[in-house]
């Protein structure tokens, strides 16, 4: 075995170094001189010194900026010996896609001895670190336990056990008491007595014990991931018994809406709406919490790499144009001190999870434009990652298609190995501190260019009509996704087929293997040739593993061995729907009862430097958000591209001016005081932002995306309940329906002091088709001495908001919706918008007017003066500080050239709007109180460096 | 009338702006037709077919290793003698983002003395990150490229973790350089966020002693519609984005070939 090493050649600049030394320093280890990072690869097989030489020399060190030594004891000359040195491998089983190409490469340069290839980093740190140092920088920085060790001196490469003999494993369920029952569920199958009780009855009417893949493929078609049983439950919530809270709430919307342009909604990967008549655009939002809570960067990649496949797997598949992502985190400086046992520091995660989903989308060439980091301390032990990704497909093909008996059933893209087992029963039950022990092997790293050359090849295939159904192998593995195409016809798998990475796993760890990059196809047998060629002919994986039959069966064989024979009905219909209880008191609050400031600079400062106000762009920038050349409306605007945008727009298709409209919803500091308006904000932010930026709302479909606390304790599952009520009112109101959805349940975290609770979350995820790109409005001020409008009623609700928030209070009057105004009022800014008579428009939410107007004058390098005596009211307010900050709903600032005023007052007839002040060339942002005095006077630069200081990374 | 110049856009695992720089090309009256390496490489299409070979951007089997250096082993290995000849019979190649990674790393450019030599690299960001943001081109008038002719300021995005230009001693001096990284009033010494990556004298573009061989890192095919500048909305109407000026020349000239 050779070991070669490649490091930045000495003298010259190291940025993987240097931010390694700055990270080191930013977790308090101040006395490190200087880092290094080196890439090291172990080759394995009978290749010779000249033959390593060679590798190192053409291929794995660049001739100009690198050094490489080959074998061993070169490394002294490479750091001195004064360097303290940490080596940090992949642990076995764990995969780094980079050998599968460094070996395409190293064959390419016509070198075929060597035999398998592991990759390992380097660390060299300079300065006086003790033994302390060192450890804590491993476990906080070099090191994750999940996926990596540090490689102690001469360790050879351990490969995954590579033998495995077929023994068929049969569970013995028939003479368990209820006892014995759980204990087979508890930390595998995460199924509940009922439950357990049911399949243990089946068996024993088969006469017989369930095989141990039997077993797992109940539990994973049961499981809330896959079947989302607590909103199929039947809910007592008071004098309220609700049946299945998904049909009677979110899919009713539809249902009583009927739009025509509703192409596939609530049956498919992803919902479909119409966009032009020949073509159809897909929207889903995934969640990818639990994983990336253990392993923030892969976690992460894989929730990016599935939610992408569901579009491929959506219809007859469809072509990713945009990604969407929202995270939510605990605040960045978090004390160290107060960090439980077994959770990661939320600065880390951020750090990681952001790099695995640029990683990961970058370089499948799909634009990032939009999205939102918020920030709460009880995200600790349970981030958010929300990916979400837009396709555009023929609206010919947007139909799920359907398999007939007789068609293959054939695997494409990655190879499986044990990855991700148990990653689907894992997310359905509550994180605890031995999280990264348990679910070590339920995390992996992503393998982006499989999948690019998957989508690729797939499109091709799809247009050639070389398949009749496509689904994505995601969450549950072959289980979920061939056990979902075959319920209506049956299918048998031979699960030998199936192409491993490595050698050794048993027939049920191929079968439940959530190995990423992966889709399950339905061909016709006399296509499957054609199909075969296509693929090889783009150097991907393609197999048959098994035929659609028409027995409702799932039968399952391993070598001529049946392991798993279950009857469709019983494994999609046989689920008991639970029963569950749930309450809901509206919480009481403390009351501000501090005076108003004399001087409001302070206040906005504070909130525009918030965590959750303040600038993404040390995100943005990391994410490509031009690849495919359809951006229109990109993440950051303005005079010197920095403003925040409150939408995005693509023009899926080149030559046309039709475009696509998407925004984001959330506020869970709302929630706080009630689920119900909570989820109403949601919808009234995303909708507004559509309308901002010069879209409207004839043709917007809505996403839901529930992540909430363990819905088995009643007052959880009543806020999910008010949540879901509201989803029905206001989607109804604003008669915008919701195409999909997704929920992630018991975000709860085990700790000492008990269990730690997300704050219910509910994304809103908009997506509009807009008519003509060319109507788009950004949100920068444009020139001196237009006017500005407020547009939309101002209350005294600052209930959950930023003031109060700065203030330490949450307080009780949190903003409501009325979604009967406020569709008249975008409607009507919407049509007044299309005729251009708008030259910047942004929507009011976290800091209401103040950071509204802050935003727009600071995005636009321009001034702004204000008169809060103008502001149209819906109640009496006396205090400026309420009227600056409200964070009323259905609001809006815009800016009018002064010869437009006549016919813009005319058309706005019949919404509440006022003029309330102008831009100005000033250079500041000056705000009259009530009674006219000044209450606010600041430089627009200074806002912009509170705003942009907090995330400049 | 006269047939239309041919372009072709190479495909790799991993290509990911084939789409919007075959886009380009048509909108330049050209034909464009997306080949994958591996068609060439098993002979089921030729070079000798087109006029002109675009390498777009992407990260070609992940970028592994380093940006673009599976890709430019393959070229070397696989494709060195077609790619000779296309070059000798006096065509085009384009390279884009990572096809300027790729042709610098395969010693395709910029060209040198003996074969197997890179006299020239492009390393990782100073800034240690992958950042996408726009940035003003100044074109070095006296360049002989064909491509850059007539342009004179641009403005471009980049999107790229690896950026960086690194060039030998003594290198510079005979080196073609098309396209410095420059602030708004063409000024080539502007440095960072101006030149996004540390490049040596603000170097974004080179070409070969011919000007038929160019490569840069900015996107031309994301600037070719007016709504794709991120001011757009705050800027007057203009009929074309900076980038189409570089397709139109190479199409305009590739009709003489």
């Amino acid at each position: 075995m050779f070991r070669i090493e490649v490091s930045v050649r000495a003298g010259l600049p190291d940025p993987r170094g240097n931010s390694l030394e700055t990270d080191i320093r930013d977790i308090g280890i101040m006395n490190v001189t200087r880092a290094r990072v080196s890439d090291v690869y172990f080759l394995e097989g009978d290749l010779n010194e000249g033959e390593a030489i060679r590798i190192g020399q053409e291929l794995l060190a660049d001739p100009l900026v690198e050094d490489f030594s080959c074998g061993e004891g070169l490394t002294a000359r490479i750091e001195g010996s004064d360097a303290h040195v940490v080596e940090v491998a992949y642990n076995p089983g764990v995969t780094d896609p980079v050998e599968e190409s460094i070996g395409k490469a190293i064959r390419d340069l016509g070198i075929t001895t060597v035999r398998s290839i592991k990759t390992a980093h380097k660390y060299s740190l300079w300065g006086d670190l003790s033994e302390e140092n060192l450890q804590s920088i491993c476990d906080k920085l070099l090191v994750n336990s999940v996926i990596q060790h540090v490689v102690t001196k001469r360790e050879e490469i351990i490969l995954p056990s590579t033998t495995y003999k077929f023994v068929l494993t049969t569970v013995d369920l028939l003479n368990l008491d209820d006892g014995g029952l759980m204990e087979v569920s508890k930390d595998r199958l995460w199924l509940n007595l009922k439950e357990m009780r049911h399949i243990r009855d089946y068996f024993t009417k088969l006469g017989r014990n369930p095989t141990d893949v039997e077993l797992e493929t109940l539990a994973q078609t049961w499981s809330e991931h896959c079947i989302h049983k607590t909103f199929k439950s039947k809910i007592k919530l008071g004098q309220l018994t609700v049946d299945n809270l998904l049909k009677s709430t979110v899919m009713r919307v539809t249902e009583e809406l009927k739009k025509p342009w509703c192409l596939s909604v609530f049956r498919d990967n992803a919902g479909v709406i119409d966009f032009d008549g020949s073509y159809a655009v897909c929207f889903k939002v995934e969640t990818h919490n639990h994983p990336s809570a253990v392993e923030p960067y892969g976690g992460a990649a894989t929730g990016i790499g599935g939610v992408i496949r569901d579009i491929l797997g959506t219809g007859l598949g469809a072509k990713p144009i945009l990604d969407t992502d929202v995270f939510c985190f605990a605040p960045p400086d978090f004390p160290d001190d107060k960090l439980p046992h077994g959770v990661l520091h939320p600065r880390r995660i951020f750090k990681g999870v952001r790099a695995g989903v640029a990683d990961y989308g970058n370089r499948l060439g799909i634009p990032t434009l939009n999205g939102a980091v918020l920030f709460d301390n009880r995200y600790l032990g349970n981030p958010l990652v929300f990916c979400g990704t837009v396709g555009l497909l023929p609206a010919s093909m947007s139909q799920r298609g359907e398999q007939q008996t007789g068609d293959l059933v054939v695997l494409a893209g990655g190879k499986t190995g044990r990855d991700g087992i148990h990653g689907v029963t894992f997310a359905s039950g509550e994180l605890t501190k031995e999280s990264e022990a348990v679910s070590a092997s339920s995390v992996q790293i992503g393998d982006p260019i499989t999948e690019k050359k998957l989508i690729d090849v797939l499109l091709k295939a799809r247009d050639r009509q070389l398949y009749r159904r496509i689904t994505d192998c995601g969450g549950g593995g072959l289980s979920s996704a061939v056990g979902e195409m075959a319920e209506e016809t049956g299918v048998r798998v031979y699960l030998e087929r199936v192409p491993l990475k490595y050698l050794g796993l048993s027939y049920t760890e191929i079968w439940i293997s959530e190995s990423q990059e992966r889709m399950v196809l339905a061909v016709p047998p006399d296509a499957v040739d054609q199909l075969i060629f296509l693929f090889e002919s783009e150097g991907v994986e393609v197999t048959v593993i098994g035929e659609f039959t028409d027995t409702r069966r799932l039968e399952l064989l391993y070598e001529g061995n049946l392991v798993g024979d279950l009857d469709m009905e019983f494994l999609h219909k046989g689920l008991p729907q639970r029963e569950n209880e749930a309450v809901w008191e509206l919480p009481q609050h403390a009351e501000p009862d501090f005076p108003p400031p004399i001087d409001l600079r302070e206040d906005l400062m504070h909130i525009l430097a918030s965590w959750n106000v303040c600038s993404k762009e040390w995100v943005i920038r990391q994410y490509d958000h031009e690849v495919q050349g359809g951006s229109v409306l990109k993440p950051l605007t303005g005079v010197n591209n920095d403003g925040p945008s409150d939408a995005a727009i693509v023009r899926p298709i080149l030559d046309s001016d039709m475009g696509i409209v998407v925004a984001n919803g959330i506020n869970p500091k709302y929630g706080d005081i009630d689920p119900y308006w909570m989820a109403a904000s949601a919808i009234d932010e995303a909708l507004r932002q559509i309308v901002a930026v010069g879209g409207n709302l004839q043709r917007v479909a809505l996403l839901d995306n529930f992540c909430w606390g363990n819905p088995d304790k009643p007052d959880r599952l009543g806020g999910l309940v008010r949540a879901a009520q509201a989803c029905y009112d206001i989607a109804l109101g604003y008669e915008t329906p919701f195409i999909s959805g997704k929920d992630s349940l018991y975000n709860e975290f085990e700790t000492e002091k008990g269990s730690i609770s997300i704050p219910p979350t509910l994304l809103i995820s908009a997506m509009a088709v807009m008519n003509n790109i060319e109507h788009a409005v950004t949100m920068d001020c444009k020139r001196e001495d237009d006017l500005v409008y407020i547009i939309g009623t101002t209350l005294n609700e600052l209930g959950g908001s930023q003031y109060y928030g700065v203030h330490g209070y949450v307080g009780n009057r949190v903003p409501k919706v009325d979604s009967k105004k406020g569709k008249k009022l975008m409607d009507t800014l919407g049509t007044v918008m299309e005729n251009g008579l708008v030259k910047a428009c942004h929507d009011l939410s976290e800091g209401g007017l103040g950071v509204a107007a802050a935003e727009m004058a600071f995005a636009g390098g321009l001034g702004m003066v204000i008169h809060l005596g103008q502001v149209p009211l819906g109640e009496s307010i006396n205090r400026d500080d309420y009227l600056l900050f409200s964070e009323s709903n259905t609001r809006f600032l815009v800016e009018i050239a002064p010869k437009d005023r006549q016919q813009f007052e005319n058309m706005m007839a019949g919404v509440d709007f006022a003029a309330i002040g102008k831009v100005t060339d000033k250079g500041r942002l000056e705000v009259y109180g009530i009674n006219g005095a000044i209450v606010l006077s600041a430089p627009v630069n200074e806002l912009k460096e509170a705003w942009q200081r907090p995330l400049r990374w | 009338m006269a047939t239309k110049v041919k372009a072709l856009i190479l495909r790799a695992p991993g290509t990911n702006c084939d789409v919007e720089t075959a886009f380009a090309f048509k909108q330049v009256g050209a034909q464009a037709d997306l080949v994958h390496v591996g068609e060439l490489i098993n002979h089921l299409t030729s070079l000798s077919n087109y006029q002109i070979m675009v390498i777009p951007g992407g990260f070609t089997y992940g970028d592994d290793i380093s940006a673009g250096k599976i890709l430019a082993n393959e070229l070397r290995l696989k494709l060195r003698d077609e790619i000779k000849t296309f070059v000798d019979d006096g065509r085009l190649i384009l390279g884009i983002c990572n096809g300027f990674q790729a042709l610098v790393k395969a010693g395709i450019l910029p060209e040198s003395r003996n074969e197997n030599a890179q006299p020239l690299t492009i390393a990782g960001n100073d800034s240690g990150k992958f950042e996408c943001r726009w940035i003003y081109l100044q074109a070095n008038k006296t360049s002989p490229c064909v491509f850059t002719k007539g342009i004179d300021l641009m403005y471009l995005p980049v999107a790229h973790g690896e950026g960086k230009v690194v060039v030998e001693p003594g290198v510079l001096e005979e080196l073609n350089v098309a396209l410095h990284y420059a602030d708004e009033t063409g000024n080539i010494q502007a440095d960072y966020p101006y030149n996004p990556n540390g490049s040596v004298n603000n170097i974004a573009g080179i070409c070969d002693s011919t000007g038929r061989i160019f490569a840069l890192m900015p996107h031309p095919e994301r600037f070719i519609h007016w709504t794709q500048h991120p001011r757009w909305t705050r800027e007057p109407r203009r009929d074309y984005g900076d980038g189409f000026r570089i397709f139109l020349n190479a199409v305009e000239w590739a009709k003489g070939i």
